[in-house]
């Protein structure tokens, strides 16, 4: 299990009536690529709206790197642990915000851009930083923590040019172009100091040679920042390229999981997602 | 570099000529009151206004609370500095609290270098417990959201007024009657700087300490909180810890400038911090602009100075060509004043600074366009 960064088991959210992620299981191996597809509505965004501590799920468990961040028992299953009835318990809740979680090495980007707008790119990136910052409030008010802070700027200004926006750095993140924009927000993701990193819909948008540049872009990354990546998309040519694992989602539930070839070649994810157009 | 030293010392020149200006009102004082007066309450005001928009600027928090907080500050400060003589005749009514009375007695014994110190002490208690009070009330306000927040603050600024004016607490605060005989402000070093400076010093370390800070990475966090909550958790930072963080810095600074106010006014009580206080910060928020430290002071300034001082002309009956003009009695500047407002709201629709800064470049930017629109 050591090469298993992260892991769900039976994970499961239900609003209401609706489960959006129904018992999902997927193991994402370190250091691949593993990606999330299914039709408009399949739960994909909100099983990564669970992972990343958004929401509490309603049953099952996340594990990262050995650590369970999310657990959830339902009441009506506690019964049936005390009856001995149910063989796998999750005995206890564990709930972590979206914040610890991104401090304990997880970091996503969102399907629909979510830049700090009015803040320059440079900020965008260096607030990224901050989650990690060592000096109390105080100290970094009276600026005692100098050293700290510049190697900030200077860690901030070493990715800007490894993504290749430090020439943009002092413009307004909300007056880059589309493709830049998607850029900074994986740059800010990174700033965090992921192991693992989540994209959520990354390629959404863009013309082909875009996504083009964009799937280069993420294996580059992967290889560069020694990252394990998850992502969610559209884009078939983009995720039958980079992925080395595939999960097909459809109204919550796993349907097929493999290598991009068995995925492409099995039966019920061609009824239910790729249609007869697409391949 | 050059130009950022230039900078400095244009900052540090117009801050040595307000100095110098200050002592030449501190010599003229008779005959500079309203001047005074004016500039003293600016300053006050001033601070507030900078801690509301911390609150509401930079970090996002739409808060209607600061009259509860300055409330806190100012009978706080108001209660330690009422000379020990004058205790009994302030609270004619009640009597005042054996332990107030024992604290004072103890302070009035203490060696003149301490009672030299107690007026700053008593401003800087008086943060301090509106500081707790803002954590404790945190814990639950501060996880709603927009109006909802602004709503839960508003209640809570009444309800720290009502139990500043409640009979039960009659011995501390004196209820209904409130406080006076309050010492004006202490002078600094060994009166090298008069009591007439001391608030806009106090302001000014204040105002400086909150920009630090929002130029410090806490400061950027703020920043992000304001532009995308959901963003801002999903890059690592804690909501709530950092709107507690602001929240109560928020309110120290808020007290801090209440402790003040009850030295200017000398004599305060309950409904000097109703909702109405309240508003008129926010008032000089908006007008100098929700996130511009620089917009705040300024405005704080021009608003004080419009409604106390400028307008007075409109209160006096004015008689025209031997004709009474019918509107001019006490009160129609207010009318003015609101008049003025609209107008400044509606050319700027940000207020006058926007989310900038008062800086010497822009300053130069625009003589330096106007300069070349009259050559040409």
């Amino acid at each position: 299990m050591s090469n298993i960064l992260l892991f769900t088991e039976h994970l499961t959210m239900q609003f209401g009536g609706v489960v959006a992620v129904d018992d999902l299981n997927i193991k994402i191996p370190t250091g691949e690529i593993t990606a999330l597809i299914g039709p408009n509505g399949a739960g994909k965004t909100t099983a990564f709206n669970v992972i990343t501590g958004g929401y509490q799920p309603t049953n099952g468990r996340v594990t990262f790197d050995g650590e369970v961040i999310a657990e959830n028992c339902p009441r009506a299953k506690m019964k049936r642990i005390y009856n001995g009835s149910y063989k796998e318990p999750y005995t206890h809740t564990v709930v972590n915000k979206p914040d610890m979680i991104t401090r304990l090495g997880m970091a996503r980007t969102f399907q629909n851009i979510r830049l700090f707008k009015d803040l320059s790119v440079f900020e965008n990136v260096l607030i990224a930083k901050h989650c990690h910052i060592k000096a109390g409030l105080l100290g970094a008010t009276f600026r005692l923590n100098r050293a700290e802070e510049k190697e900030m700027a200077a860690d901030a200004h070493d990715l800007l040019e490894r993504v290749g926006l430090w020439e943009s750095r002092n413009e307004k993140a909300s007056s880059l172009p589309y493709g830049k924009q998607r850029r900074l927000e994986i740059a800010r993701a990174l700033a965090t100091g992921p192991r693992l990193l989540l994209l959520d819909e990354p390629a959404a948008g863009m013309n082909p040679k875009e996504t083009e540049e964009l799937s280069q872009f993420i294996v580059e990354i992967k290889d560069s920042f020694a990252l394990t990546i998850f992502l969610i998309e559209h884009h078939m040519n983009l995720v039958m390229d980079i992925s080395d694992s595939i999960y097909v989602l459809d109204y919550g539930k796993t349907i097929a999981w493999g290598t991009p070839f068995e995925v492409q070649n099995n039966e019920a994810v061609i009824r239910a997602y790729l249609g007869v157009d697409e391949q | 570099m050059n130009i950022k030293k230039r900078n400095t010392i244009y900052s540090l020149v117009a801050i040595a000529l307000f100095l110098a200006f200050l002592y030449w009102l501190d010599a003229n004082r008779l005959k500079q009151g309203m001047m005074i007066s004016v500039l003293q309450k600016g300053a006050i005001l001033a601070l507030v206004a900078v801690a509301m928009n911390l609150l509401n600027g930079f970090t996002g928090l739409f808060s209607l609370g600061q009259a509860g907080f300055m409330s806190i500050g100012a009978y706080t400060t108001a209660i330690l500095i009422i000379p020990v003589k004058s205790l009994d005749g302030v609270y004619y009514m009640n009597g005042v609290h054996p332990a107030i009375m024992s604290l004072r007695v103890m302070m009035a014994e203490s060696p003149p270098f301490l009672q030299s110190l107690y007026p700053f002490i008593a401003l800087l208690l008086g943060g301090i417990i509106a500081a707790v009070a803002a954590l404790l009330v945190g814990l639950a306000v501060l996880r709603l959201k927009s109006d909802y927040l602004a709503i839960a603050t508003l209640g809570l600024s009444e309800i720290v007024r009502a139990i500043f004016s409640s009979p039960q607490f009659d011995q501390i605060t004196n209820g209904s009657y409130g406080l006076n005989k309050i010492p004006n402000f202490p002078s600094m070093l060994w009166g090298l700087i008069p009591s007439l400076v001391t608030p806009f010093i106090i302001t000014g370390v204040c105002v400086a300490f909150i920009v630090l800070l929002i130029n410090s990475s806490y400061g950027r966090a703020f920043k992000a909180i304001r532009e995308d909550e959901i963003a801002a958790e999903a890059m690592g930072i804690s909501l709530y810890k950092h709107k507690e963080m602001s929240f109560v810095i928020s309110s120290f600074f808020s007290a801090i400038a209440g402790g003040m106010l009850a030295m200017y006014m000398r004599s305060i009580e309950a409904k000097t911090f109703s909702i109405m206080l309240t508003y008129d910060i926010l008032l000089i928020v908006v007008i100098g602009g929700i996130g511009s430290i620089t917009g705040s002071v300024v405005s704080a300034f021009l608003v004080t100075a419009a409604k106390e001082w400028w307008l007075r002309f409109f209160d006096r009956p004015l008689t025209l060509f031997g004709m009474e003009v019918p509107l001019f009695r006490t009160g129609f500047r207010m009318v003015i004043f609101s008049i003025l407002l609209m107008i400044v709201v509606l050319i700027y629709r940000r207020g006058l600074f926007g989310t900038n800064e008062f800086s010497w470049d822009a300053v130069r930017r625009r003589l330096g366009r106007r300069g070349k629109e009259a050559r040409s």
